[in-house]
């Protein structure tokens, strides 16, 4: 959001307020609900005892939730390395209209389109060495290809697979924001006989920025709460070099049924998320605010 | 010189088409094997290629209503999520208020929770309403993650386009509804296709909340598609197929808002 010399008007309230009230339905009652249940011991649904913080201080010593983030941010910050620029690439190259360009959107947004859980049993069969496309090809290729077997293959596949499926959300926004850039932009700047990169550097990318903001943000959130895919692909192994953050919450609160850990497992992991999105946003706010190009009214 | 720019650009688009295409054709080839021939040898296309799997689904009312289910609940969705999005993002575009921007981030911190956090309590909360197993408690769960992601697309979209058109409209005698409808929402089409789009996308393949709020009436396809998954193995072909039918209506709807996404503001301005 940029702020420069909006006008105050305190009846916009009203035209937030549809939204409020549909978001406050779904978020702040379950919400009270966790954080009710984070600090009881749940024996059984008549008896609970009050333990204040406790949970919260066992899951902070947890060395295994320690490594699960660790992975967890190791592989966020893989795919927002990968996706991001690709997205870019692919939104700059893809044509912008005629038939072609209709074609192309659909058959980069199919990935979207197929449920996480289908996601994960096709990479399961595609990177099978006996019956897999991608499995068999890097056989063939000489490639001891196993990502059943060695860690570092899991994990890469799950990145690819992670790639194949999200780098088309962060194109179609690029795509959208590069389209909506007026022509007499690109028509001043052939006449200033601007460089393609000087094109893209200060008139694409600066355009796109907001845009990109959300791809960034949206990427990193998502990819810190991946779940269904490798937990259908690789069920978080080998040992546990696919358990991301998600799985590990997931097998505490429905393989042990401990709701009061589980709860407040689930507010540090909200927490978490929350900081580093925070910390993500105000800084991609900072760096636009100073490259941006002064407003001449 | 632009020539050779305008070739290595085809051939990026290429490959990467061809890396985006692989998986999925994997998946169709599938579909058109049986289980016997998915798991006994690898073949590039079917060796005996059979109809069966789609006629099993289209034949079954309990997987085809799954699709007709989803359809319902995330069309519902996205209507009412683009709808009650479009005056907030206008209002954090344009104007200061109160709170404003602690909102605005609070409605983002929604779109980061974990969905499994709220199985629980959503699963409470839809039973006292007595609204499980209805499509519209699906819709309404999913108004959690889809209303802010619909705000914050928009808004980013809106943020591009100058106020003055805005005043200028006013000083004209356009009334504030006017403005919008007949101005302003030509003037956002693209994000207006991209939020659409993302909020159908984004429910459309949500298996964890749909899953827990619907049991027969309501069942979505994503989870009649865990059915696959039974004693006697996975019925990977039937499950193939069924992929490659939830791709559709997607597909569907990209090419319906393609053209507000393609053309964006060059071809909108008033």
């Amino acid at each position: 959001m940029s702020t420069t010399q909006k006008p105050v008007n305190q009846k916009a309230w009203w035209l937030v307020l549809p939204v409020l009230l549909c978001v406050a339905f779904s978020a702040i009652l379950p919400l009270m609900t966790v954080v009710n249940y984070s600090v009881q011991d749940i024996i059984s649904p008549e008896r609970r005892v009050f333990v204040g913080t406790e949970w919260f201080a066992s899951v902070m010593r947890d060395t295994e939730l320690h490594g699960a983030l660790w992975r967890q941010l190791q592989f966020s910050l893989a795919v927002l390395a990968f996706e991001i620029p690709l997205g870019i690439a692919l939104a700059l190259s893809m044509p912008a209209q005629g038939w072609k360009a209709s074609a192309v959107l659909v058959v980069v947004a199919l990935s979207l389109l197929i449920p996480w859980n289908v996601v994960g049993t096709i990479w399961q069969i595609y990177g099978r060495a006996d019956i897999g496309l991608l499995g068999h090809t890097l056989q063939a290729l000489g490639f001891d290809y196993s990502y059943t077997g060695d860690p570092l293959h899991a994990w890469i596949t799950v990145l690819v697979m992670d790639v194949w499926h999200w780098t088309p959300l962060v194109a179609l926004l690029a795509y959208a924001g590069l389209r909506s850039i007026p022509d007499a932009y690109y028509q001043a700047a052939r006449i200033d006989g601007a460089s393609k990169l000087a094109v893209f550097r200060y008139i694409q990318l600066p355009k796109m920025r907001d845009v990109l903001m959300i791809a960034v943000l949206l990427r990193f959130m998502d990819s810190f709460m991946i779940y269904t895919e490798p937990f259908v692909l690789t069920g978080g192994g080998p040992g546990t070099a696919t358990t991301f953050l998600s799985q590990y919450l997931t097998q505490k609160a429905v393989g042990q049924f401990d709701l009061g850990p589980a709860a407040a497992f689930s507010l540090i992991y909200f927490l978490i998320i929350l900081l580093l999105c925070f910390v993500l946003y105000n800084w991609m706010q900072s760096l636009g605010a100073a490259t941006k190009e002064p407003t001449h009214d | 010189m632009t020539e050779q720019r305008f070739h290595k650009r085809s051939i990026f688009l290429a490959a990467y088409i061809l890396f985006a295409l692989l998986p999925i054709y994997w998946m169709v080839n599938m579909s058109f094997k049986t289980n016997e021939e998915i798991l006994s040898s690898f073949s590039l296309w079917p060796q005996h290629f059979t109809w069966a799997n789609y006629v099993t689904i289209f034949t079954d009312p309990s997987w085809y209503s799954g699709y007709i289910n989803s359809l319902i609940y995330v069309g519902i969705n996205t209507v009412i999520s683009v709808s009650v999005a479009l005056p907030a993002a206008y209002a954090f575009s344009r104007y200061r208020f109160l709170g404003d921007k602690h909102i605005f981030f609070w409605l983002l911190t929604n779109r980061m929770t974990p969905p499994a956090v709220f199985l629980l309590p959503f699963f409470q909360l839809y039973t006292t309403l007595g609204l499980m197993d209805t499509h519209i408690a699906v819709a309404m769960a999913h108004l959690l993650f889809n209303v802010p992601l619909a705000v914050w697309i928009l808004e980013g979209f809106m943020s591009g386009i100058p106020r003055e058109i805005d005043e200028t409209a006013y000083i004209d005698g356009y009334s504030f509804p006017r403005f919008f409808m007949q101005i302003f929402l030509p003037l956002i089409k693209a994000g207006v296709g991209v939020a659409a789009f993302f909020c159908f996308m984004f429910s459309w393949v949500e298996l964890l909340l749909a899953r827990t709020l619907t049991s027969v009436n309501a069942k979505p396809i994503v989870a009649t598609m865990t059915r696959t998954v039974s004693a006697s193995g996975m019925d990977w072909a039937t499950l193939a197929a069924a992929g490659v039918l939830t791709i559709v209506p997607g597909a569907i709807v990209i090419w319906f808002v393609r053209n507000y996404i393609a053309k964006g503001f060059a071809m909108g301005r008033v």
